[in-house]
C-alpha cells in the first residue's frame, strides 16, 4: 500500500524526461504525490498541507527543475524539511540539581506507559542511577501488578499503596524515594483520554504535588490524525517536556511524530522498539524522516556497516565476485560478517524498499543455521567447486548437517543464482549486494 | 426492540458526546453547493476530503467515496439537499459490511454452536482484555452461560487483569498463569466449556504487532487447537482496533486476517476525539463487519455497531 516516496517521485519525473521543460503542472503533480505520501503515513491533514506548501516554495525558488535528477532533488527537499520539523539535536532527560529527579509519565490508554516506565528505569539504572518506580495507575485492573512484575525483572523497587488515590501514591513515593536515597523517581500514571476533564485534573494535581523535573508524554506510533488533538490537550494541561513514541518495531510509518512536533514544540526524546526491557533508544530525527518517507533507515545501516564490516575483507570479496571465484567458503564468511550487524529482520528492514518487498517473509535469526550447517559439512574441494557435488555427496552432506538432500539442492541452486546476481551488481555497494542475496534466499525459502 | 433498548441504553448518545461541533456541518455545506448543479465545487470536495482524511478514512477510501458521489451527482442532476445528504450516507454505509446473520452481534441471539467460541486478537494496547470483560458481561446479562480463557500468558499481569474483569462480570475464568502455553490455555478453556455446557467462550490473547511472524504463527496455532475439541471453533475471530490508530490499522487487519481469518471488528476508545474512519476501508476491502464499539472504561461501555450512527458521527463536526 505504501510506496517508497522517492521511487514514486522518480517515476513521476521519468514520464516527463525528454521534454525540454518541466512545467508547473508537473510540479503540482509531484507536490500532490508528496502530500498523499504524507497522509498515507498518518501525518495530520493540516500539517501535510503546510509541509507541501513549503516544499513547493522551496522547489520553485531553487534550481530543482533544471537539475539532472529532479525526482531526487525533490525527495531531498522533502526529507530536509521533515528533519527540520522533527527537530535538530537529540535531547536527553534533564536531571534535578538536588535528587531525586522526578519523571512523570502520562498518555492515553494503551499507549505503553507502564512498559516504557520500566524500560526507562532499566535504562537509567544502567547509567548508574538508582531509580524507583511509583504505581500511580490505580484504575486499570492489575496495572500495579504489571508494574511490579516488570520491576522485579529489572531489579527496581516499586512504591504502591492499597488505597485508590493516585495523588497519595505520587506524594508517598517521593517521600519514600528520598528515604531510600533513590536519585530518580518514575511515576507511572493511568491512561486517560484528553477529553476526560476529571482525569486530566488528576494528573495536573499530581504535577502540582510532586513538581516533576521531566514530564514525558507517551504516544503510540501507530496513532493517526487524532495525534494532534491529544498532544495539544496534554500539553496545555501539563506543559510536558518531551514525547515518547512507542511500538516503533511495528511497520507503521509514524507520521504522528511529525504532527506532534508541529503542534507542540517539544522534542521527541525516546522511542520504544519492542516488548523486551531493553527495547528503548534515543530518537533520531533523520531516521524518523526516512521512515515517514519510506526511505528505509539508510543512515543506521551505513553506520552499523561501517562499524562492523572489515574493509579489506570486503575488497577481497569484491574482487572474487568480479573474477567469478566467489565460492561457498566466501559465502560462509560473508554470512558471519552480516550476522555481526544484528538481527536479520533489522538489517533487511533498514534497506529502502525492502520492508515492502519482504512483507510476509519472516527472517528468523536461526534461519541461517541450516545454511551454515550444510556448508560446514562440505569438504574444502566441494566448497571451492560446488559443481562436483553429486548425488552421493549431497546425501552425505545432508546427513552430516541434519538436513535433507532437498535443502542441500536448494542451497546450491540459490548460491548459483546469488553469484550470478552479485556479478551483475558489482557496481552497487557491497552491503546492498550481500543483503539482496540473502533476501532472495529467504524469499524463496518461505513464500 | 433491540437488546440495548431493553436495557435502556441509548446507542448513539455516548458516541455523540464529545462530538460537540465547532464548525458548520459538512452535509449542510455540501447541499448548498450542489443544488441545481451537475458537478460539485472543488471547495466542497476539499471540505469533504478534509473531513474524511482527518477522520482517518485514508486517501484511497476518501478518493473512492468522492468518486462515487461525483458519479451520482452527475447522473441525477438537481438533487435536493436531503437527497444529497442521503446519498453521501448511503455511499459510505455501502462500504461498511453488514453483520453476518449466522454470527449475530446481538447478545441474546440464538447461537448455532454450543459452545460458541470467540477468539479476541489485536496489537498491543488496543483494549482486548477490557473488551472481553464487557462482552462477557453483556452475554451474561442476556442470559448466556459464559466462560473466559486467559490465553494472554505473556504480558505482565494480563491474567490478573482478566480475572478482575471476570469477577466484575460474574463469569468464570480458566487460567494457568503467566508464561503458560497460550494454546494449552485455549484448549483447556474450550474443553471445560464443552463439559460444563457453557454457551459462549471468550478467549483473550496477548497483544502482538502484526509484523512479528513468529507471534502470528503462535496465534494460528492457538486457533487451530480449539477446533480439535469443538467443530468449527473458534466460530468468531474478533480483531480489536483502537479508534485512534491511523492507516496502519489496514496492515494490522490484513496480517491478522491472513493468520487467523478475522470475522469481525471491535473499534475501541471511540469516546475520545478519534473517529476510527479506517474501519470503512478495512470493512470494504476485507469484507468483515464492524460488530462492536467501545466507548469508555466502564463495564457497560460497549455497544453494538450501528452503521448509520457511525457515519452520522463522522459528519457531525469535530471537536477541538
Amino acid at each position: 500500500m505504501f510506496d517508497d516516496l522517492s521511487s514514486k517521485l522518480q517515476s513521476a519525473f521519468k514520464s516527463i524526461s525528454g521534454q525540454a521543460k518541466i512545467t508547473e503542472i508537473n510540479i503540482a503533480e509531484t507536490v500532490r504525490e508528496i502530500r498523499r505520501a504524507l497522509l498515507d503515513a498518518d501525518v495530520n491533514y493540516d500539517v501535510a498541507r503546510e509541509i507541501t506548501r513549503r516544499v513547493k516554495e522551496e522547489a520553485e525558488s531553487s534550481d530543482v527543475l533544471n537539475s539532472v535528477s529532479p525526482g531526487q532533488q525533490f525527495t531531498k527537499i522533502v526529507y530536509d524539511e521533515l528533519v527540520r520539523v522533527l527537530g535538530g539535536q537529540q535531547e536527553e532527560i534533564r536531571f534535578a540539581n538536588v535528587p531525586p529527579t522526578v519523571i512523570l509519565i502520562a498518555g492515553l490508554q494503551g499507549s505503553g506507559k507502564t512498559t516504557f516506565a520500566a524500560k526507562l528505569a532499566k535504562y537509567l539504572k544502567e547509567q548508574k542511577h538508582v531509580p524507583m518506580l511509583a504505581a500511580a495507575d490505580v484504575y486499570r485492573p492489575a496495572a500495579i501488578d504489571q508494574l511490579k512484575t516488570l520491576a522485579s525483572q529489572i531489579g527496581v523497587p516499586v512504591y504502591s499503596i492499597e488505597e485508590k488515590d493516585a495523588l497519595k501514591v505520587a506524594k508517598g513515593a517521593l517521600a519514600e524515594a528520598r528515604k531510600q536515597a533513590c536519585d530518580v523517581l518514575i511515576i507511572d500514571t493511568a491512561g486517560r483520554l484528553h477529553v476526560d476533564a476529571e482525569m486530566m485534573n488528576e494528573v495536573s494535581e499530581i504535577k502540582k504535588a510532586v513538581n516533576p523535573n521531566e514530564i514525558l508524554f507517551v504516544v503510540d506510533s501507530m496513532t493517526g490524525q487524532d495525534a494532534v488533538n491529544t498532544a495539544r490537550e496534554f500539553n496545555q494541561r501539563l506543559d510536558f517536556d518531551g514525547v515518547v513514541m512507542t511500538k516503533l518495531d511495528g511497520d507503521t510509518r509514524g507520521g504522528a511524530a511529525l504532527s506532534i512536533r508541529t503542534v507542540v514544540d517539544k522534542p521527541i526524546k525516546f522511542v520504544g522498539t519492542g516488548e523486551k526491557m531493553d527495547a528503548i533508544s534515543p530518537f533520531y530525527p533523520d531516521r524518523m524522516a526516512q521512515r515517514i518517507l519510506g526511505m528505509g533507515d539508510v543512515v543506521s545501516l551505513v553506520e552499523k556497516a561501517q562499524k562492523e564490516f572489515d574493509e579489506d575483507e570486503a575488497r577481497i570479496m569484491q574482487a572474487k565476485i568480479r573474477t567469478d571465484k566467489f565460492n561457498l567458503d566466501d559465502f560462509y564468511n560473508q554470512l558471519q560478517q552480516v550476522k555481526k550487524l544484528g538481527s536479520m529482520q533489522d538489517i533487511v528492514g533498514m534497506i529502502p524498499g525492502m520492508n515492502n518487498a519482504l512483507k510476509g517473509v519472516e527472517i528468523e535469526d536461526d534461519a541461517l543455521k541450516p545454511i551454515e550447517a550444510i556448508i560446514s559439512s562440505m569438504t574444502p574441494d566441494e566448497k571451492e567447486t560446488p559443481l562436483i557435488i553429486n548425488a552421493s555427496r549431497k546425501r552425505r552432506i545432508a546427513k552430516g548437517s541434519g538436513t535433507s538432500v532437498r535443502d542441500v539442492n536448494d542451497l546450491l541452486r540459490q548460491f548459483e543464482q546469488m553469484k550470478k546476481m552479485m556479478k551483475t551488481m558489482t557496481k552497487m555497494n557491497k552491503m546492498g549486494r550481500a543483503v539482496q542475496g540473502l533476501k532472495n534466499m529467504y524469499a524463496q525459502k518461505k513464500p | 426492540m433491540s437488546f440495548f433498548e431493553k436495557l435502556g441504553f441509548k446507542r448513539e448518545e455516548k458516541l455523540k458526546e464529545g462530538l460537540e461541533k465547532s464548525r458548520e456541518g459538512l452535509l449542510g455545506k455540501l447541499s448548498k453547493a450542489v443544488m441545481g448543479k451537475d458537478t460539485i465545487d472543488d471547495e466542497v470536495l476539499d471540505e469533504l476530503e478534509e473531513v474524511l482524511i482527518t477522520s482517518d478514512v485514508g486517501v484511497k477510501t476518501t478518493l473512492e467515496i468522492i468518486k462515487r458521489i461525483e458519479a451520482r451527482v452527475s447522473r441525477d442532476k438537481y438533487v435536493s439537499a436531503s437527497q444529497l445528504q442521503n446519498m453521501l450516507r448511503e455511499e459510505i454505509i455501502a462500504l461498511l459490511r453488514d453483520n453476518d446473520t449466522d454470527k449475530p452481534a446481538e447478545f441474546d441471539a440464538i447461537l448455532a454452536n454450543k459452545p460458541h467460541v470467540v477468539m479476541i486478537v489485536g496489537v498491543n494496547g488496543v483494549g482486548k482484555t477490557t473488551t472481553i470483560g464487557k462482552l462477557g458481561n453483556l452475554y451474561k446479562l442476556a442470559g448466556k452461560n459464559v466462560l473466559l480463557g486467559a490465553a494472554d500468558t505473556f504480558r505482565a499481569a494480563a491474567v490478573q487483569q482478566l480475572r478482575i474483569w471476570s469477577e466484575r462480570a460474574g463469569v468464570p475464568i480458566i487460567q494457568q498463569g503467566q508464561g503458560a502455553d497460550p494454546a494449552a490455555v485455549a484448549y483447556d478453556t474450550v474443553a471445560a466449556a464443552k463439559s460444563r455446557g457453557a454457551d459462549v467462550v471468550l478467549i483473550d490473547t496477548a497483544g502482538r504487532l502484526h509484523n512479528k511472524l513468529a507471534l502470528m504463527d503462535e496465534l494460528t496455532k492457538i486457533k487451530r487447537v480449539m477446533g480439535k475439541i469443538v467443530e468449527g471453533a473458534p466460530h468468531e475471530v474478533l480483531l480489536v482496533l483502537d479508534a485512534s490508530t491511523g492507516q496502519n490499522a489496514m496492515q494490522q487487519a490484513k496480517a491478522f486476517t491472513s493468520a487467523v481469518e478475522i470475522t469481525g471488528l471491535a473499534l475501541t476508545k471511540l469516546d475520545g476525539t478519534a473517529k476510527g474512519g479506517i474501519v470503512i476501508g478495512i470493512s470494504n476491502e476485507l469484507q468483515v463487519p464492524v460488530k462492536y464499539i467501545g466507548v469508555g472504561e466502564k463495564i457497560e461501555d460497549l455497544q453494538i455497531f450501528d452503521r448509520a450512527g457511525f457515519v452520522n458521527a463522522l459528519f457531525e463536526g469535530k471537536k477541538g
